[in-house]
C-alpha cells in the first residue's frame, strides 16, 4: 500500500466527515440538539484532526484543533449555542471543508475567512488550546499487573446459571450476544434460552424482557462472571441452577434468530446504533472499465442484431426471441453499471450551502439557502464537473439576484432573501434548478446592455426569451460595476459551455421583480446519448435528438437563396437559415441533389436547418470521447462506434450553430429577425 | 515465535489503514474494529497480544473499551495502548486508572508504534 | 520532453524497424503496442492532412496519421497493403501508417548516436538519433512524441 492510498482514503474519509460535519451543523441549525448530534459533530472535526496529523497537513490539524476545542466546549455543556456560536462553527466547517481540499490540491492558499474564524473560535475556546502537535508522541505509563487483590484460583469453578436481564438491559442498548461472548472472553460458556416467560401476544409488554437465558460453563466461578458483568451491574439477575442437562452450543443455537420473533431483544436491535452505510470503495478506473466494456456489449449486441437481422428469419423465430432476450439484458446491465457511477448530489449540495453562505457574507445580505432533491443521483463525473457552474450561478444569484435589505423592504418582500438548489429528474433527464425570490432579470437593461457593447445590432428585435439568453453571450455582464463576488471575469457564457460539454443545456425564468430561475438540464448518464443517424459527406455521423426539433423535406420551392452561400426554408410561414453539414465541417461536400432538412434548436443561433444527404436510423449510441487520443474537433462533440464496427462521429449542434456564424456560411445573431 | 497479533480499534479509515500498514510492514498481524463495540466484539474471537484503541469513537468509545477488556480476569494482563489525538492528563489519568497500558499521542512516529508494540507484547509473552 | 531518448536504464534497447516513403526508420519498441493491418478510417472534419482519420481499435477511438505525410515524404501510395503500428505515447494512443515493419533490433544504448541534423527552430524534430545496424545500413529514429503533438493540437 502507498502513500498515495493511504491519502486517498484520507481525502475521502474526510469528505465522508465534512458531509456528516454538515449534516449535524443543519440539524443543530434545525433545532434539534442532543449529546448524540453534538457527539457526531465533535467526532467528525476529531477524526480529521487525527488523520491529518498523520500526514503532516499541519495548517488543517491546528484549525481542527481550535474547532474541536470549542465543540468539546458545547460537548461538555461549558459553552450554550445561542446563534452567534452557530454560526461560527458552521463558518468553521466551511473553512475546514477548504482547508481539506487545499491539502488535496496541494494548494498552499489560505481560506480568505480562515484567520477571522478561527479567531472567532479562539475567542470560545476559552484559554487559547496548544496546537498538540509537539507533544512527545508516547507517554508510557507502565501497569502493575500482579499484585492486584484477585484469587487467581478460585476452588469451585463450573456450574450453570440463569441470567435474566430485566428490561433497562434492553433499553441500555445492551444485546445477550455481545454479553455472552464477552463471557467466553473468560472461560468456556454454552448458552441456551429459555422462551418459557415469553406471554402471548396480547399479553406482551412491547418494553418488557421475557426471556431467561442459562449459561452453562466448566470453569466459570459465580465471581468471574459477576465481575465480568460489572458493568451490567443492577440490570440483570444470575443465580445458580444446581441439576446438568446436556444443553446446545451457543453457536447451534444463535439468539438472533429468537431475537426476532420476540419482542424484548427486537428492542435491542433499536437501540444498537445503525451502523454507518454500508459502502464499498471502488477504483474509479475499474468502473470506467466496466462502463466501456459494457458499451461494447451493446455495440456488439447490435452487431448481432443487424447480422441475424440480414438472415431473413421467421419474425417468431426462436432466434430472433433469443436476441431479443439478450438485447434486454445487455440494457439491464447497461443500466446497473451505469448507477454505479451515480451519485447524491448531496455532497455537492452542500458545498453550494458554503457557496450562498460566504456570499451572502462578502454581499451583507441576508439569504435563506433552501436546497431539496439531495437524495437525487447523477453520474459521478457530472457531480464533480457541476461543482463550477453552480458555484457561479449560485453566487450571480446571490449577488444580482437578490436585493438588499433595503431593497427588499421597498418592494414589500420579507427582508431575508430565499435561494433554492433543487435536484430532480424529468424525462430521461436530471435538472437542477437554481431560483432566487429576487429582482428578476430586467429585459430592457440587458438589451441595452447588449446593444452597448455591439452583441446585437441596435435595430434588433428579439424575443424575450432571445433577450435572456444574452446573458450567455460571450463578453456579457449584467452588473453595471463589477463587484468583488461576481465580477472575476467569468460570465455565464462559461458557465453555459461548460454545461453544454456535459450534454446538458441551461434555461432561464424570469419574473421582473419576483425573481429568476436557471435549470440546467443533464443527460442521466455521459455515456449513452439517443442519436439520428445520418450521412454527409459520404460520412456517417450522429445528431443529439436532445437538440432536434424535427426533420422536414420541404418542397423545392420553400428552398430560397438569400446570398451567394445563403438559403433559407419556408417553414410554417417562417424562414429558417440553412447550415450545409458538411461544409460547416470542412468537408468537400459534393452537391447535394436532395437533400434532407433537420430543424435544430440552438441557443446562439435559434432554429437552424441543418442539411444532410440522408437519415438512417435512431438510436442509442455509446459515447467515445475523442480527446484522450486525439483533441478536439471543433463540430464535434464525441464519436461513437455503429453496429458495424466503424466509427461515427457526435456532431456538436451548438458548435456548428457558431462555426456556421463564424464562416458567413450561415446566420448570426444579426439575422434573428428572420426567423423570429 | 509466531507472528504478534494486534487489534486496533479506531473509527478513523485512515487511522487503521495507517496502522494496520505500519504494523504489516513490520511482520505484525492486524485486526482492526471501527468502535469499541466491534472492538469488543473481535476481542475474544481470538488471542491478541496487544490492544491499539482510539478514545473518541461511536457506539463505544475507548475507555468503554479498556473496561471492557479489564473486566475479565485473565485480560487483565492483554497490554492496551491509547492511540488518541487527545492529551490532557485527565483523560490519561481516567485510562490509566481503568488499566491502559500505555499512551500514544497522534500523529505517531510509525517506528515508536511498532517498537512500542514489540514493547509491550514482548513483555507480555516473557 | 521526449520520451523516445529517456533511455531505460538498461544496456539494451530495442527497436522495431520500418518503412515510410521508401526510406527506413525505426521506434523505439517501448512505444509500440502492436502492429495491425490497414482497416477504413472515419474522416475527422479540419484535420491536418496528416491525420486520415479515426479506426476503432476495441472499443477505443484512435486517429491515424500517415507518417510518410508527416515526414513530407508525399502520401502513402497504398493503405490497403500498409501496416498500422499501434503507438502510445503520454498515455494517447495513436496509429502510424508505415509502408511495412521488417523486424526488432536489439540495440546496446551507446550505439545509439544523436542526430547531426540541426532542425530550424520551430519546425518538428522527428528524429532523435542514428543506429547502424549489422549490414552498414543507417536506421532513423523517430521521436513520436512529436508526432502525437503534430496529430491532433495543430490539426
Amino acid at each position: 500500500m502507498s502513500m498515495e492510498s493511504l491519502l486517498e482514503t484520507f481525502f475521502a474519509e474526510c469528505e465522508e466527515l465534512i458531509e456528516a460535519l454538515s449534516d449535524g451543523l443543519g440539524r443543530l441549525a434545525a433545532g434539534e440538539s442532543g449529546d448524540d448530534l453534538v457527539n457526531a459533530i465533535f467526532r467528525a472535526v476529531h477524526s480529521i484532526k487525527g488523520a491529518g496529523g498523520a500526514f503532516g497537513f499541519e495548517d488543517l490539524v491546528s484549525f481542527a484543533h481550535v474547532y474541536e476545542t470549542v465543540l468539546d466546549r458545547i460537548r461538555g455543556c461549558l459553552l450554550a449555542i445561542d446563534a452567534e456560536v452557530l454560526r461560527v462553527i458552521t463558518r468553521a466547517a466551511d473553512v475546514l471543508a477548504e482547508l481539506v481540499e487545499n491539502a488535496q490540491n496541494e494548494g498552499s492558499g489560505t481560506p480568505s475567512a480562515l484567520a477571522q474564524v478561527r479567531s472567532a473560535l479562539e475567542g470560545y475556546a476559552g484559554v487559547a488550546p496548544a496546537a498538540p502537535l509537539h507533544e512527545p508522541s508516547l507517554d508510557f505509563a507502565p501497569m502493575a499487573f500482579e499484585p492486584i487483590s484477585f484469587d487467581l484460583d478460585t476452588p469451585e469453578s463450573g456450574g450453570r446459571w440463569r441470567f435474566v436481564p430485566d428490561a433497562t438491559f434492553y433499553r441500555n442498548g445492551h444485546e445477550p450476544l455481545h454479553i455472552f461472548s464477552h463471557l467466553r472472553a473468560v472461560g468456556d460458556l454454552k448458552v441456551s434460552c429459555d422462551f418459557a416467560e415469553v406471554p402471548s401476544l396480547d399479553g406482551l409488554d412491547p418494553d418488557g424482557s421475557y426471556l431467561v437465558w442459562e449459561i452453562e460453563s466448566s470453569d466459570l466461578t459465580e465471581d468471574v462472571i459477576q465481575q465480568t458483568l460489572q458493568f451490567l451491574a443492577g440490570l440483570y439477575e444470575l443465580s445458580l441452577v444446581e441439576d446438568t442437562v446436556v444443553i446446545p452450543d451457543v453457536e447451534d443455537q444463535p439468539s438472533r434468530p429468537v431475537s426476532a420473533d420476540t419482542p424484548a431483544p427486537a428492542k435491542t436491535a433499536n437501540a444498537t446504533p445503525a451502523s454507518p452505510r454500508a459502502t464499498l470503495r471502488v477504483d474509479p478506473e475499474r468502473v470506467d472499465r466496466l462502463i466501456n466494456t459494457v458499451g461494447e456489449l451493446i455495440i456488439n449486441q447490435s452487431v448481432i442484431g443487424q447480422k441475424v437481422g440480414g438472415l431473413g428469419l421467421e419474425q417468431n423465430s426462436e432466434l430472433l426471441s433469443a436476441l431479443e432476450d439478450y438485447r434486454y439484458l445487455a440494457r439491464e446491465i447497461q443500466e446497473a453499471v451505469m448507477s454505479i457511477r451515480a451519485q447524491p448530489v448531496k455532497p455537492l449540495f452542500q458545498r453550494m450551502a458554503r457557496v450562498v453562505r460566504e456570499a451572502a457574507e462578502a454581499t451583507g445580505k441576508d439569504v435563506e439557502f433552501v436546497v431539496t432533491g439531495e437524495g437525487t443521483e447523477i453520474d459521478k463525473t457530472l457531480v464533480e464537473r457541476l461543482a463550477d457552474p453552480l458555484t457561479h450561478m449560485l453566487r450571480n444569484s446571490v449577488d444580482h439576484g437578490i436585493e438588499t435589505v433595503a431593497g427588499r423592504a421597498e418592494s414589500g418582500k420579507t427582508p431575508v432573501g430565499t435561494v433554492r438548489l433543487s435536484a430532480f429528474h424529468r424525462s430521461g433527464h436530471v435538472v437542477i434548478e437554481i431560483s432566487d425570490d429576487g429582482k428578476g432579470l430586467d429585459r430592457e437593461k440587458i438589451l441595452a446592455s447588449a446593444i452597448g457593447k455591439g452583441l446585437v445590432p441596435e435595430d434588433a428585435r428579439l424575443s424575450e426569451q432571445e433577450i435572456d439568453n444574452l446573458l450567455f453571450m460571450p463578453g456579457f455582464s449584467t452588473a453595471a460595476e463589477v463587484t468583488n463576488l461576481s465580477g472575476r471575469g467569468v460570465g455565464m457564457d462559461v458557465v453555459k459551455t461548460a454545461i453544454t460539454s456535459m450534454g446538458g443545456r441551461v434555461t432561464i425564468a424570469t419574473e421582473f421583480g419576483r425573481g429568476t430561475t436557471f435549470s440546467i438540464i443533464l443527460p442521466l448518464t455521459l455515456a449513452v446519448l439517443d442519436g439520428m443517424v445520418v450521412s454527409v459527406a459520404e460520412q456517417t455521423m450522429v445528431l443529439p435528438i436532445s437538440g432536434i426539433v424535427e426533420t422536414i423535406r420541404p418542397a423545392r420551392k420553400d428552398v430560397k437563396s438569400v446570398g451567394p452561400q445563403e438559403d433559407v426554408i419556408l417553414v410554417r410561414g417562417s424562414f429558417v437559415p440553412v447550415v450545409a453539414l458538411g461544409k460547416a465541417l470542412g468537408f468537400a461536400s459534393p452537391h447535394q441533389s436532395d437533400p434532407t432538412y433537420i430543424l435544430v434548436e440552438t441557443e446562439s443561433s435559434g432554429i437552424l436547418a441543418l442539411s444532410v444527404d440522408g437519415i438512417w436510423d435512431q438510436r442509442q449510441v455509446v459515447i467515445k470521447s475523442l480527446e484522450g487520443n486525439y483533441g478536439n474537433i471543433p463540430g464535434v462533440s464525441a464519436a461513437t462506434i455503429l453496429g458495424d464496427g466503424k466509427i461515427a462521429l457526435i456532431v456538436d449542434i451548438e458548435a456548428i450553430a457558431q462555426l456556421a456564424a463564424s464562416t458567413g456560411s450561415g446566420p448570426c445573431l444579426s439575422e434573428q429577425g428572420i426567423v423570429a | 515465535m509466531s507472528k504478534l497479533c494486534v487489534l486496533a480499534i479506531d473509527d478513523s479509515l485512515t487511522i487503521r489503514r495507517l496502522v494496520s500498514h505500519t504494523l504489516n510492514d513490520a511482520g505484525i498481524e492486524v485486526v482492526t474494529a471501527c468502535d469499541g463495540v466491534e472492538g469488543l466484539e473481535k476481542f475474544p474471537t481470538r488471542r491478541f497480544d496487544t490492544v491499539i484503541t482510539d478514545i473518541n469513537m461511536p457506539n463505544l468509545d475507548g475507555f468503554g473499551v479498556i473496561e471492557g477488556i479489564r473486566t475479565a480476569k485473565q485480560n487483565r494482563r492483554v497490554p492496551v495502548l491509547v492511540l488518541t489525538t487527545e492529551s490532557s492528563g485527565a483523560f490519561r489519568d481516567r485510562a490509566r486508572s481503568l488499566g491502559a497500558t500505555g499512551w500514544i499521542v497522534k500523529p505517531f512516529d510509525e517506528a515508536a508504534l511498532v517498537d512500542t508494540v514489540r514493547m509491550v507484547a514482548g513483555r507480555r509473552r516473557s | 520532453m521526449s520520451n523516445a531518448t529517456a533511455w531505460a536504464d538498461d544496456d539494451v534497447v530495442e527497436f522495431v524497424s520500418l518503412t515510410s516513403g521508401g526510406q527506413a526508420f525505426c521506434v523505439e519498441i517501448a512505444h509500440v503496442r502492436e502492429i495491425r493491418r490497414w482497416s477504413e478510417v472515419t474522416s475527422l472534419p479540419h484535420a491536418s492532412p496528416s491525420v486520415l482519420g479515426v479506426i476503432n481499435l476495441r472499443g477505443a477511438v484512435i486517429p491515424i496519421v500517415d507518417l510518410s505525410l508527416c515526414l513530407g515524404l508525399g502520401p502513402s501510395p497504398s493503405h490497403a497493403r500498409n501496416v498500422v503500428i499501434v503507438a502510445s505515447v503520454n498515455s494517447r494512443i495513436f496509429g502510424i501508417l508505415v509502408g511495412s515493419v521488417s523486424e526488432i533490433l536489439s540495440i546496446r544504448r551507446d550505439e545509439v548516436r544523436k542526430n547531426p541534423t540541426q532542425m530550424k527552430e520551430n519546425e518538428p524534430n522527428y528524429i532523435t538519433g542514428l543506429l547502424t545496424v549489422g549490414d552498414g545500413e543507417m536506421l532513423r529514429i523517430l521521436d513520436l512524441t512529436e508526432l502525437v503533438i503534430q496529430g491532433p493540437e495543430r490539426g
